[in-house]
């Protein structure tokens, strides 16, 4: 039997709340900046939302593609292309064969604005008014065949739609591939363009929303005593993954190795994660299994960690349950107090910190964190951004989603 | 009211370019809307839609297959208008 094929990150990729590309993002996390900030839409007063802000993308899509692009793609397309054009021209758009090429791109929602405004199109205009390209635009997929239009990916265009874990199931899905051998190199990540008054009514009603309309940049507060739900973000984030022996070969920029993937499934509730965690560590166990490592081995977490009461007990609990007093060395990073929630590219986003954390050996801080909430059970970094050890080191991602959905990956410096 | 052909020529290169991207000077009368502006039918359905409303006209389905070039669609419309 032929050795392991081993799978590594050469491209990053974003456009998110705190930045329009991967260099704004990380500057803009490590100096601690929020994203999220007040809607200046007029339908935010027209349908008098009980949620008056969100984390909004920091370099809107109109002032990156082209007019007929914006026209033909829903934003949660129009996203994923940003991201993965900056990913493809990251990795120095490598050269190969296309059959060998893979796009995976995952989504929560998927093209909830087209849907919606076709649907009004139909109401007040008639048929004929609906834009012909509704469904290609509306569609889940559309974003991983736009990026495989793009790049020329033809060994396959894959879309994972697990809430809010899809980006990172993408990105787990683009690793299977490779290990398996139906792909060489594939552009991989999550995309969510669905800050638009439906959503926000909907997690709106459910509860699951902060409502600190009066200071947007303070209500993400993971692990926080204060925190009231999440804050909805939008945005893309997508990594380049190659087999290594490839990798080295064309003399690429290595950032990190996709050690080892974990999923699971709760069978639990629709939307409540399972309150002991017991879906979430099985699938951190299997990624750190699936890396060859031991819990000793991990020494950052970037957490799913919301900001809301629920969620973040119980993936602490999750993560003391996987992991037992070797949590203690595991300094745990909460991103999404800066970035918002950004549902399906949200495992994405965090996979590309934790890769850049582990790059740059610097486990950033968690803001808004005032008053610690004494039933979480973790070293969260907060303040400023930790120091992380010299050598090989391994970090760990985790994205679960509503439906269940529990994705861990592990990362782990070249 | 009825526009001159030039006008209607104008109006259309401008519906063209919002939805190809395509400049409003390339939209001439001899042009193939297929072999020499590369529109596909999709785009084409649009583009027929949004001449409707912008010249208060009606262009049936299977009128549109005869409309080859760019003239052909502005003496339709030119014809039409009432």
């Amino acid at each position: 039997m032929t050795a392991e094929r081993r799978v590594v990150v050469t491209g990053l990729g974003a456009t998110t709340p705190v930045g329009g590309t991967v260099p704004e993002t990380w500057d803009a996390i490590l100096a601690g900046r929020s994203g999220a900030r007040t809607m200046p839409f007029d339908w935010v007063e027209k349908y008098d939302l009980p949620v008056k802000f969100a984390a909004t993308l920091r370099t809107p899509a109109e002032e990156v593609l082209s007019k007929v692009e914006i026209r033909r793609m829903d934003p949660s397309a129009q996203f994923a292309l940003i991201a993965a054009r900056e990913a493809w021209a990251d990795a120095g758009m490598p050269e190969g064969d296309p059959e060998r090429l893979a796009a995976c791109i995952g989504t929560g929602i998927g093209g909830v604005w087209t849907l919606l405004s076709q649907w009004d199109n139909l109401r007040e205009k008639g048929p004929r008014r609906v834009f012909p390209l509704s469904v290609p635009m509306l569609m889940p997929n559309a974003s991983s065949a736009a990026v495989s239009l793009e790049i020329g990916a033809r060994a396959g265009a894959h879309t994972p739609v697990s809430a809010c874990a899809s980006g990172l199931e993408a990105m787990g899905y683009a690793y299977d591939m490779i290990r398996a051998g139906r792909a060489d190199i594939a552009v991989a990540g999550g995309t969510e363009g669905a800050v638009h008054a439906l959503p926000i009514a909907g997690f709106a009603a459910m509860q699951a929303l902060s409502t600190r309309n009066d200071e947007p940049e303070k209500a993400s507060r993971p692990y926080d005593t204060g925190r009231d739900g999440f804050v909805l973000g939008e945005g893309a984030a997508v990594v380049v993954v190659e087999e290594y022996e490839r990798a080295k070969a064309r003399g690429a920029k290595i950032y990190a190795e996709i050690a080892g993937v974990g999923m699971s499934s709760d069978s639990h509730h629709i939307a409540a994660p399972e309150p002991e965690g017991a879906g979430a560590s099985r699938a951190m166990v299997e990624a750190v299994h699936r890396a060859g490592l031991s819990p000793k081995d991990i020494v950052h977490i970037n957490a799913h960690a919301t900001s809301t009461p629920v969620g973040d007990v119980a993936e602490s609990n999750a993560i003391r349950r996987a992991f037992g007093d070797d949590t203690d060395g595991m300094p745990v990073s909460a991103t999404k107090s800066m970035t918002g929630h950004l549902l399906g590219a949200a495992g994405a986003l965090e996979g590309v910190l934790t890769i850049l954390a582990l790059k740059n050996r610097l486990a950033p801080a968690t803001i808004n964190l005032d008053d610690f909430d004494p039933a979480i059970r973790l070293d969260v970094v907060h303040g400023e951004a930790r120091k992380l050890p010299e050598g090989d080191i391994a970090g760990l991602n985790n994205s679960f989603g509503f439906g269940g959905h529990n994705v861990a990956v592990v990362f782990t410096s070249v | 009211m009825a526009q001159s052909e030039q006008e209607i020529l104008e109006g259309l290169a401008e519906i063209v370019n919002e939805e190809t991207g395509l400049d409003t000077e390339s939209v001439q009368s001899e042009k193939s809307f297929t072999d020499d502006l590369d529109i596909d039918s999709l785009s084409m359905m649009t583009i027929v839609v949004n001449a409707e409303e912008k010249f208060g006209v009606r262009i049936p389905d299977d009128e549109v297959k005869n409309l080859k070039t760019v003239g052909d669609a502005v003496s339709f419309i030119a014809k039409n208008q009432s």
